[in-house]
C-alpha cells in the first residue's frame, strides 16, 4: 500500500517538474517562463517530499518534509515576484501576445523624478 | 518490479531530463534574469533529486541537504534581484 502511494506521488511530482522545465523551455516571454516555473516545481517537490514522508514512517522525518514544504511555499511566490519586479524596472520585453499590461505607466513616470532627485543631491 | 527499480528507470530518468531541459535554457537565456530563475528552477529540481535518492537508499539524513538547499535558493534569487535592481538605479 505505501509502495503503491509512493509511486503514483513520486510519478505525479515528477512530471509536475518535468513540465516545469518544458514551460521554461518553450514559453516564448520571461513573464511567461517565469509564472509557469513557480508553481510546477512548487507542486513536484511537494509531492516527492510527501513521498519521502510515507517511505520512511518517522516522526523526525516527517517533520522534516513538512518544514522543506512549508518553506518552499512560503518563500518561492516572494522570490518570484521579487525577479518580476526587478524584470519589469529593468525593461524586459513582453511578448507581443500580451493583451493586457497593468503596470503600464506607473514605473516611466517615477523614474525621471528619482533622477532628478538623485542630481538635487549630488 | 520493485519501487527501486521503478525510481530508478522512471523517476530519474524523467528528473534528469527536465535538469537537461533547463540547462538549455540556462546557456540560451536571452536575459540574465532568464538566467535566475533557470538556476532557481535547478536547484529546485536538485531538491526534487536528493529527496529521490533518498527514498531510493532508504537515508534520511539526506533531507537535511535539500532543507539547506531551498535556503540557498531562496537567498540566491533574492540577492540577484536586489542587485540587479540597484544596478539599473546607477
Amino acid at each position: 500500500m505505501t509502495d503503491l502511494l509512493t509511486a503514483v506521488f513520486s510519478t505525479i511530482g515528477a512530471l509536475a517538474i518535468f513540465f516545469a522545465s518544458i514551460g521554461i523551455l518553450r514559453m516564448p516571454d520571461f513573464y511567461l517562463r517565469l509564472s509557469v516555473t513557480v508553481k510546477a516545481s512548487t507542486l513536484g517537490v511537494g509531492l516527492l517530499l510527501i513521498c519521502a514522508a510515507f517511505t520512511f514512517s518517522d516522526v523526525s522525518v516527517t517533520t522534516k518534509a513538512m518544514a522543506i514544504i512549508f518553506f518552499l511555499i512560503l518563500t518561492a511566490p516572494v522570490a518570484a515576484h521579487m525577479i518580476g519586479k526587478t524584470a519589469y524596472h529593468t525593461g524586459v520585453a513582453i511578448w507581443k501576445g500580451t493583451i493586457i499590461d497593468e503596470l503600464k505607466g506607473f514605473y516611466d513616470e517615477k523614474e525621471p523624478e528619482s533622477e532628478e532627485k538623485d542630481k538635487i543631491k549630488d | 518490479m520493485t519501487l527501486n527499480t521503478y525510481f530508478d528507470y522512471v523517476i530519474f530518468p524523467i528528473l534528469i531530463i527536465s535538469v537537461i531541459l533547463i540547462m538549455i535554457r540556462l546557456f540560451k537565456g536571452p536575459q540574465v534574469v532568464d538566467r535566475v530563475i533557470a538556476l532557481d528552477l535547478i536547484i529546485t529540481t536538485g531538491i526534487a533529486l536528493i529527496t529521490a535518492y533518498s527514498i531510493r537508499s532508504m537515508e534520511s539524513v539526506l533531507l537535511d541537504v535539500a532543507m539547506i538547499f531551498a535556503l540557498i535558493a531562496f537567498l540566491g534569487t533574492i540577492a540577484f534581484s536586489f542587485y540587479l535592481d540597484k544596478q539599473i538605479k546607477k
